[in-house]
């Protein structure tokens, strides 16, 4: 009798289509590299560089033979996890020991390029322009960039604060009544948006060479006058020309400035640079930070193991008591009960924000309460933790009715014959063979938690924030270090990384807890 | 597998239908109460969602005058303000939305299940350790480094400007860096396949990627199609580092695009809020309730992995 299936083939030689799929995935590979590394090494963005290569020479060493089976199905996944878990964990221990930030994210030679730029003075025969404001951003962030154009030859020039002020070939730009109106890839600022921005706008200055720069004069005009202060190379001083002084590169604190003859800082700018470990000693030694570093750290615990306690009594109890065989209608019970876990996140926790409104919100209204949900610390991290019970609980019902149908009934019918009361056969029986299954469901559900960052920045955004603190009362760990790095007021990138390590300690420190609990470690097979 | 196949046991207590047989008294003591809890646990599931709907449907669309049911009658306006686009760019943010997530959903899945086939059928050196490491490494997830991911996005779109901030590409990248989330769930179900069916292939002259594409992942179809709602699910709610990467109006995805308009004037957008909440949620409960017995199933097999 012979087989009914379609013949296959008996050698293990390569297929054609086999054949056509490795040299197409090397051929991409290889043009993929060709194109980019030049614009790559161009940008100087040895690190992007770097991965470049080093990918595709996995890729080459991997599938252009036919050796290491295993690696060819696990390169994919491994690609993605070191180029944008691991890589950046590196990163960002490395930032941590330095000033990265807001104003420090550029060399020492932008600095300088900006501390000159910023002494211009007006001279009386200074060229004046029409200035428009444009933006790759948004109209009240920036980056701004100056389109100006010369009244008496219609040329048109654009410049940043970065980049020296160049001509601009005539079809990239729309030019109106002698000035720019319209620019390709860009949003071009009206007159009331550059009026709210008029203040940021003044600051703004354009290098055009060593001693000269452009400057906004009110909203539509701009003015090339020179630089008072110039830098010497050889000496590594800048000298105000007018007034003869030498300002010294000098050491304040843990950054570098420019500083003059009395050691005082002379310019506000400053440029990336290791600090040591200057961001650690803020976090632990200032009292304030400390302080609010701690109690960040009390209630990411608090909020975490709140929520997964919480989370667990409601969703086993209604396990427990909905999981009686005799009563009827104990699977439409599980279809409504699972709907809040079928929700996206971001919307149970918008929605529910609208709850906990003063005088609107629906909680208030329904109880008669007059209560400052969000206004009051305590509160606010009661309905935080209201809300998550809300999110969580259909997940611990599932989980715990799952657990609860394969616990055999005759232990607790023995227990039950022995002479148990109900109560103590659930509680002695019952209950500790549940928790054996769902151990390590509460434990990676607490380090879910720890990091849960939609279920506080939705919700509150962290608030309230008593006497005008950098760290909400509500603020989490993560959320604490979003706000430091993203938040309003400037960014401090380097202080906001020396955060994350810890947070990584942490983290490490639930994932080997996690892995005891899982005895993940004898399971592998 | 939890299992509603477990054969009824014959207990002391009357099955189904006693309750005429027995007084209502003990009905009540031994199953009636448990109506009542679980009526109550259905009104607190239900309330959220029954008031997104009836905002929606309320004429006012404020906060003000939102409750459990429109009493102010009911209209379709709000549904529509959100679809013509009048309030919001809501379309743009779906189909943002299904871009990201769908992307990252199933190349999350395929990435995994890839790597979970060679955890599972192939014996190397290292492979102990790499996968205690794929463990340890999912435990430290992007929003954990927001910082350097930022800075590394925003090099990378100077040079690759489809691939910067403020694009689909560079978010999806970042977003794959999970790429090995379901590894351990799906190894797991990998190992439940006996190995004789490879075996049996193989003899026949299948190639090991043969044996992976026709023989085992058509076996687990229904264990894919939930893993990959999960994970879309998962996906969907990406928040944070949507918020930094994603400022243009055009890029956004619903979680970023319907924060900013509702917390812009949060009272006044309520209406047009709920309408775009209920247009995602009922795509969604639809499925889960169509896959609910694999969520049931995968939900505790796959975390007891990890």
């Amino acid at each position: 009798m012979t087989s009914t299936h379609a013949p296959v083939h008996r050698t293990r030689s390569t297929s054609v289509p086999a054949m056509v799929t490795r040299i197409l995935v090397l051929g991409i590979t290889l043009a993929v590299t060709v194109f980019i590394a030049p614009v790559l090494i161009s940008q100087q963005s040895w690190m992007w560089l770097t991965v470049l290569l080093l990918s595709a020479a996995g890729i080459f060493a991997l599938y252009s033979t036919k050796r290491f089976v295993p690696g060819k199905y696990l390169f994919p996944g491994t690609f993605f996890l070191s180029i944008f878990l691991i890589l950046p964990i590196i990163l960002t221990v490395g930032y941590s020991f330095t000033n990265y930030g807001d104003g420090t994210r550029g060399t020492k030679e932008q600095a300088i390029g900006s501390i000159v730029a910023n002494s211009v003075q007006q001279s009386p025969d200074a060229p004046r322009y029409a200035m428009t404001v444009a933006t790759t951003g948004t109209a009240a962030e920036g980056p701004f960039e100056l389109f100006l154009v010369d009244p008496d030859d219609g040329t048109v020039y654009r410049g940043d604060t970065e980049n020296a002020l160049e001509e601009v070939p005539a079809g990239d730009v729309t030019v109106a009544e002698g000035r720019v109106t319209d620019v390709d890839g860009l949003t071009v600022l009206n007159a009331a948006e550059v009026n709210a921005v008029y203040n940021d706008l003044i600051e703004l200055t354009v290098p055009v060479d060593d001693s000269s720069a452009v400057r906004p004069l009110g909203v539509n005009q701009a003015f090339v006058g020179t630089t008072v202060l110039q830098y010497d190379e050889g000496a590594d001083t800048i000298t105000d020309t007018a007034t003869g002084e030498v300002f010294t590169v000098g050491l304040l604190g843990d950054e570098e400035y420019f500083v003059d003859s009395d050691g005082q800082r002379a310019f506000s700018q400053s440029w990336l640079q290791s600090v040591g470990l200057s961001n650690y000693e803020r976090l632990f030694t200032n009292p304030t930070v400390a302080g609010q570093f701690f109690s960040a750290f009390v209630w990411t615990l608090v909020f975490a193991a709140g929520s997964v306690l919480l989370t667990f009594a409601l969703g086993f109890a209604l396990a427990l008591i909905l999981n009686d065989r005799r009563l009827k209608g104990r699977r439409i019970y599980r279809s409504i009960l699972i709907m809040p876990y079928a929700i996206p996140g971001f919307i149970s926790l918008l929605v529910w924000s609208n709850f906990y409104n003063q005088e609107f919100g629906l909680i208030n209204q329904t109880l008669g309460l007059n209560l400052n949900w969000f206004g009051d610390p305590t509160l606010a991290q009661t309905a935080v933790l209201l809300t998550n019970l809300w999110m969580g609980f259909p997940y611990m019902f599932i989980v715990s009715t799952g657990a609860l149908q394969a616990i055999p009934d005759e232990l607790t019918e023995a227990a039950r014959m022995d002479g148990a009361s109900p109560l103590q056969a659930t509680s002695k029986i019952v209950l500790p063979l549940l928790l054996v299954a769902v151990a390590p469901l509460l434990v990676s559900s607490f380090a879910f938690n720890f990091n849960n960052f939609n279920a506080i920045e939705l919700l509150t955004g962290g608030g309230p924030f008593p006497d005008g603190s950098g760290r909400g009362s509500t603020d989490i760990l993560i959320s604490m270090v979003y706000r430091i790095a993203f938040g309003g007021s400037g960014a401090d990138f380097g202080f906001a990384s020396a955060v994350s390590v810890c947070l990584f300690i942490l983290t490490g420190v639930l994932a080997a807890i996690q892995f005891r609990f899982t005895n993940v470690l004898e399971d592998v097979n | 597998m939890s299992s509603t196949t477990v054969p009824p046991l014959s207990t002391s207590a009357p099955q189904v239908g006693a309750k005429h047989r027995m007084p209502f008294g003990r009905w009540f003591t031994e199953i009636g109460w448990r109506h009542v809890i679980g009526v109550l646990a259905v009104i607190f599931a239900v309330f959220p969602i029954l008031f997104v709907v009836s905002a929606s449907l309320n004429p006012s669309g404020s906060l003000t005058s939102a409750g459990l049911v429109p009493t102010q009658g009911v209209t379709f306006d709000h549904y529509a303000a959100m679809l013509s686009g009048e309030r919001a760019n809501f379309l743009r943010w779906y189909l943002n939305t299904i871009i990201v997530c769908g992307v990252v959903a199933i190349g999350q899945v395929f990435l995994s299940l890839l790597a979970a086939y060679a955890f599972s059928r192939f014996r190397f050196r290292g492979r102990r350790g790499g996968m205690l490491a794929v463990l340890l490494v999912m435990m430290f997830p992007a929003i954990l480094s927001m910082i350097a991911v930022y800075t590394m996005i925003s090099d990378l779109g100077d040079a690759v400007p489809m691939l910067g901030l403020n694009t689909l590409a560079g978010y999806i990248a970042v977003l794959m860096g999970g790429a090995f989330g379901q590894v351990w769930l799906l190894k797991g179900f990998f190992d439940t396949i006996p190995k004789s069916l490879d075996e049996a292939a193989i003899i026949d002259g299948a190639s090991h990627w043969q044996t992976f594409t026709r023989i085992l992942v058509p076996s687990m179809t229904p264990i894919l199609a939930t893993t990959i709602l999960l994970a879309l699910v998962g996906s969907m709610s990406e928040f944070l580092i949507g918020s930094i990467f994603l400022t243009d109006d055009s890029k956004k995805t619903l979680a970023v695009g319907m924060y900013g308009m509702f917390s812009s004037d949060r009272s006044n957008n309520l209406g047009v809020f709920a309408a775009g909440s209920v247009m995602v949620m009922i795509p969604v409960i639809v499925l889960y309730q169509f896959l609910q017995r694999y969520i049931v199933g995968g939900s505790t097999a796959g975390a007891v992995k990890g």
